[in-house]
This record gives structure tokens, sequence and C-alpha cells, in this order.
């Protein structure tokens, strides 16, 4: 069966996951503007899995924001897999956001009440509503994940790089042509950390996913096609 | 909305604070509502039951059976007024009663009423000295077969039958033809006497059709403004007490649902608040916020609907356990219904509150992107 995803990329094969050309992000403090994101300019592969290293507070977090569809930028155009949403409203957003993007968040953030399967089965809820193909494809995620026995258990039974695996799961429910992951290693120790990030890139590399890796820890660039360097809101490819 | 109904299956107990309060608000709304209906059924039941459209009284008795008088003539004059079906009298005496085997001092208060018309509920108007007799009377000594003595007169009827749920001024009522009642207040009563053929009041129906309110105006214009014709609910209004009992009542269980509003809403206003991260984790995943308000209104309404049942079931129990006679208590199948739609109102209008907060909820918070 050709899923909605590997149609597009059958379809436009060279197509960049995610291209923004002078991508601007002002905040208004009171009469101060503060200035998170200055004239960022990307253009991310198809396939390319890349990190995203920067200190604190130097607009890596935002960047991703507006690559994912949930902060409209103050200018400049966002592209992800051909569908300019620079101008989308909330609603557009919400239904990008449902179709076209992953997350893995730093906290991971899992519905608490809910078991690892039903976690990745949120995002269908949320969009399509497919029903079997859907716990069809939870079920096969997490048998790839290696979480086929935990299905059934609630994030709270579940270790931190097990959640971690249920997020990167959760995350790839839509079929997305791009995944942001932010700071996906953080809460994890540095084994842990290793093999998370060895799985990211497995799972990507294997579905020919994009994928935007936050973070300022310098070990994990080795798992990456490729490192950009975002200091006080300048993007240095 | 189904992530919603999971967190209620799977943890009831954060729900447990908010149900059990609103089950003590829908049990103080039901057991208010029952006080009302009791009070006011005990007032005003015998009324009620009329099978009439209109009560006709004189115009100068201001809607009340002790003052009014209607004479024959007056009754045949409304009983040729066009719309006016049928015609009978009615009328009503208060006194208290010795009961066989009760000491002279253990009296039981009775309203007799003599009638043309049987209300709902009572059989067609028995023989010379006989009485039909509320059941609430029962504790009293007052059952079938007994005769007891009316009046200081000492009136004997006798009661050849049992009605229930007929009260009127908080009496326990008696049902006897035209002529008993007439001879029993003649008796007891002299200086209310009544003479041949007068009634205190007539009970009007109507023509199929016919507009009751319209009948009304002509009988009162036919008979030159010598009645006043009241529909049988305004009747029941007019009676002492009965719009002041209802309008203090309905004050304070309109408090009682305002209470259940501002419970609901800063429940799920709190719950919301906790939640903030979670729906930004949604609405990153891309749920609307349709969609999560969707699903507080559902818990809201899953919450109420539990409580509603509880309350219910309390106030169902009270009426059960409550001795009859003792405190007037009357829970109604349409009170516990309008009480159940009261705080599902509530419910609904409590989580409005929490509309804007869910709103204002930035997917971006998600990864901390909002800043």
């Amino acid at each position: 069966m050709t899923t909605v995803g590997q149609e597009q990329e059958q379809e436009q094969p060279t197509r960049p996951a995610l291209e923004m050309v002078g991508v601007r992000k002002v905040y208004k403090m009171g009469d101060e503007e503060v200035v998170a994101l200055d004239h960022a300019t990307l253009m991310i592969g198809a396939d390319e899995v890349v990190a995203l290293l920067g200190p604190s507070g130097s607009g890596k977090t935002t960047l991703c924001s507006i690559a994912g569809g949930l902060l409209a930028p103050t200018a400049g155009s966002v592209v992800v897999g051909g569908q300019d949403i620079t101008g989308y409203n909330a609603k557009r957003l919400a239904k990008f956001r449902q179709e076209t993007v992953g997350f893995v968040f730093q906290s991971v953030n899992l519905v608490p009440f809910l078991t690892a399967r039903e976690n990745l089965l949120v995002v269908d809820q949320l969009g399509r509503r497919t029903g079997k193909a859907a716990r069809d494809r939870a079920d096969q995620l997490l048998e790839e994940l290696g979480l086929a026995d935990r299905r059934d258990n609630l994030p709270s039974q579940l270790s931190g790089g097990q959640r971690q695996r249920v997020a990167i799961g959760r995350s790839l429910m839509n079929e997305p042509l791009l995944v942001l992951f932010d700071e996906p290693t953080s809460a994890l120790d540095t084994e842990l950390g290793e093999q998370v990030m060895e799985l990211i890139r497995t799972e990507m590399k294997s579905r020919g996913t994009a994928a935007v890796v936050v973070t300022h820890d310098e070990r994990i660039v080795h798992y990456t096609d490729r490192t950009m360097h975002i200091v006080d809101g300048v993007l240095h490819a | 909305m189904r992530i919603a109904w999971l967190e209620l299956r799977r943890r009831p107990s954060r729900f447990v604070t908010a149900t059990a309060i609103l089950a003590l608000l829908a049990t103080l709304l039901m057991l208010l509502g029952g006080l009302l209906d009791g009070l006011l059924s005990g007032s005003t039941s015998a009324v009620a039951a009329q099978r009439g459209d209109l009560l006709v009284f004189s115009s100068t008795a201001e809607k009340s059976f002790v003052r009014s008088r209607i004479p024959p003539v007056q009754r045949a004059t409304v009983a040729q007024v066009p719309g006016v079906a049928e015609v009978g009298g009615i009328g009503v005496a208060q006194l208290a009663a010795r009961v066989p085997g009760k000491g002279p001092r253990d009296l039981a208060d009775v309203a007799l009423f003599g009638y043309e018309l049987a209300p709902k509920g009572v059989p067609s108007p028995p023989g010379p000295g006989e009485a039909y007799a509320d059941s609430s009377l029962e504790r009293k000594g007052v059952r079938t077969g007994v005769t007891i003595e009316v009046g200081p007169a000492r009136t004997p009827v006798k009661i050849v039958g049992t009605v229930n749920g007929l009260s009127y001024s908080d009496q326990g009522t008696l049902w006897s033809s035209a002529d008993t009642w007439r001879m029993t207040i003649n008796a007891n009563l002299p200086e209310a006497g009544v003479g041949p053929g007068v009634f205190q009041a007539l009970v009007v129906r109507v023509d199929p059709g016919a507009d009751a309110t319209a009948v009304a105006g002509r009988i009162d214009r036919a008979t030159g403004g010598a009645t006043e014709s009241l529909t049988v609910s305004n009747a029941v209004d007019a009676i002492p007490g009965v719009s002041q009992q209802r309008s203090t009542f309905n004050q304070i269980i309109g408090v009682t649902v305002v209470i259940a509003v501002v419970v609901v809403a800063l429940f799920f206003a709190l719950l919301t608040v906790e939640r903030t991260v979670l729906y930004g984790v949604l609405k990153a995943l891309g749920a609307t916020s349709g969609t999560l308000f969707g699903g507080v209104v559902l818990q809201g309404v899953v919450v109420t609907a539990i409580a509603t049942a509880v309350g219910a079931g309390i106030a169902l129990l009270l009426a059960a356990v409550i001795p009859p006679g003792t405190i007037p208590y009357t829970l109604l199948a349409s009170r516990v219904l309008s009480s159940s739609l009261f705080l599902l109102f509530a419910a609904i209008f409590g989580c409005v509150f929490s509309l804007r907060r869910v709103l204002r909820i930035d997917p971006a918070s998600a990864i901390g992107g909002g800043q």
C-alpha cells in the first residue's frame, strides 16, 4: 500500500522538506522589540537530518516553532514540502501540523492517562481519523521501536528511554515530511541519549523523512548529516 | 473528545471533589424544589385538581372562597354565556372535627368541600351526610367507615371513601355533596351561612377549542361586573401565600444554580490551568481549540450528570423516608427533570469560562517557543 507521504515523495523526489527565506521573528516587549530570529535562510533536503546547535536564548526553538507551523514569522517565507505556510491562519496551521510535521518535545509530554499505543493514536484522532489503518500503523511503529510488548503501558510505567521512543513513534504517526526534535536527549543519560539519536537517524533515513534536531549538545552532531549554528537569532548554516 | 472521555474513565479521582460538591448542590436543588412543591400542594392541590377551565368568584371577594358568594341567578347567567359548556358550584368550610376514639382536644383540621363537578381523583358527590376524605387525614383517624363530628355543632359526616393528595390551606380535605356542605356551613358558621342554591364559586368548563381567557371576560361582562373569573392556575396563584412561597423558593433555587455555575467554572478553570502544557502539546499535534473545549464540556456534562443522578437518588430516598404529613415534601418527576436541566445548563455555562483560557493556550508553548 502506498502512503500519502510516499506518494508526495514519489511525485516530488527532489523537493526540499523545508525552505526558509529571510525569516524574521520579532517580539514586542513593551516599547522594545526583541529580534528572536534575524533573516534566517535555510534549506533542508527530503531525507536530511540536520542538527541545529545554539546556546539558550539563541533563537533555535523559535526557528523550530516557525518551521513546524507553531509560530507565524514576522517576515520572510516558510515552505514545507512545497507547501507555503507563511500566510496560514491558526486553523490552517493546525491542519498543516496534523498532516505534515511531527514533533518530539523536550519533556516528551505524552498524555499521562493514555497507553503507549493510545498516545500514538492521538495524532489520528486529532487529524484524519483513519481508524484501522491508524491502529495498524501504531502497532507497526511500536514494533519497529521495540515497544510492542509495552503498547498497553501508561507512560508512568515506562522508562525515560521508552517514553522518548513512544514520543518518536507519535511524531511519525502522520507520516510527516519533516520531524522537529526539541532537545530530544536532554533528559537522558549519555548512553541512552546516543541510543535515541541512533534510533532517530535510523527511523528518519529508513522513511526518507527530514529532521531538525534542536540541541545545545555538540556530541550528537555526528548522528546528523549537517549542523547549523544559531547565535543571537542569526543562523550560520 | 475521546481523550477527555478516557481521562474521566481512567482518572475518576480527579473529578471526585467536583462531583461531590455538585451532588450536594443537586440534592439541595431537588430538596428545595420538593419542599416548594410540597408546600404548594398542601395549599393548593384541592383547587388545582378542579376539572374545569375557570373559577368564578364574586367580584368583591378578592378571589377568596370564604368571602365569595354566587347566587343562583348569577349562576344561570354564567351558564348562558357563549363558550361555557358546563357549570358546577363549589364551596368550602374550614372546620375542626372530632374523631371517634380521639380525645376532645385531639381535633382534625378539615376543609369540607361541597362540589358538583368532580375534581381529578374524586368520585361523583356522595350521599347526604357522607364525604370522601383525603388520605392525609388518616393519621388523625379519619378513615373510611368512621363518622366524624364536624365543627362546634358536631355535624355528623360519615367517611365513605378516600382520595389522595388533595389539601387546601395545609388542611386535609373532605369532599361532600353541595347539600351536605351547605348544611354543615350553616350549622357551624351561621355568620357565613349560604342560602339555597348559593355557592362560593363556580367551576366552569368551556367549549372545546374556546379561549378560556376570552370566555372569562364574557362571563364578567355578562354578570355586569359582579363576578371575577380566573383560570384555574391563576386561581391557584391567588391563594394567599402561594405567590410569595413560590417567589422565595425560586430565588433560593436560582442562587443554588448560580453556585453550581461557579463551582463548575472554577473547577474546570483550574483543570484547564493544570492542563496548559498538555493542551499546548495537543494543539501542537493539530488539536483545535474547539476540540479541546469540546472535551472540557463533555467532562463537565458527565460530571454534572453523575452528580445529578446521585442528588436525585438522595432526594428520592428522602421522599421515601420522610413520614407523610410531617414535612411538606413532594418530589415530582417534573421537578427532578427541571433540576437536572438547570444543572446541565450550569455545567455548560460554567465550562464556557474555560473557553478563553483554552483559546489563549499557545501551541508554541509546547516546545517553549512562545517567546
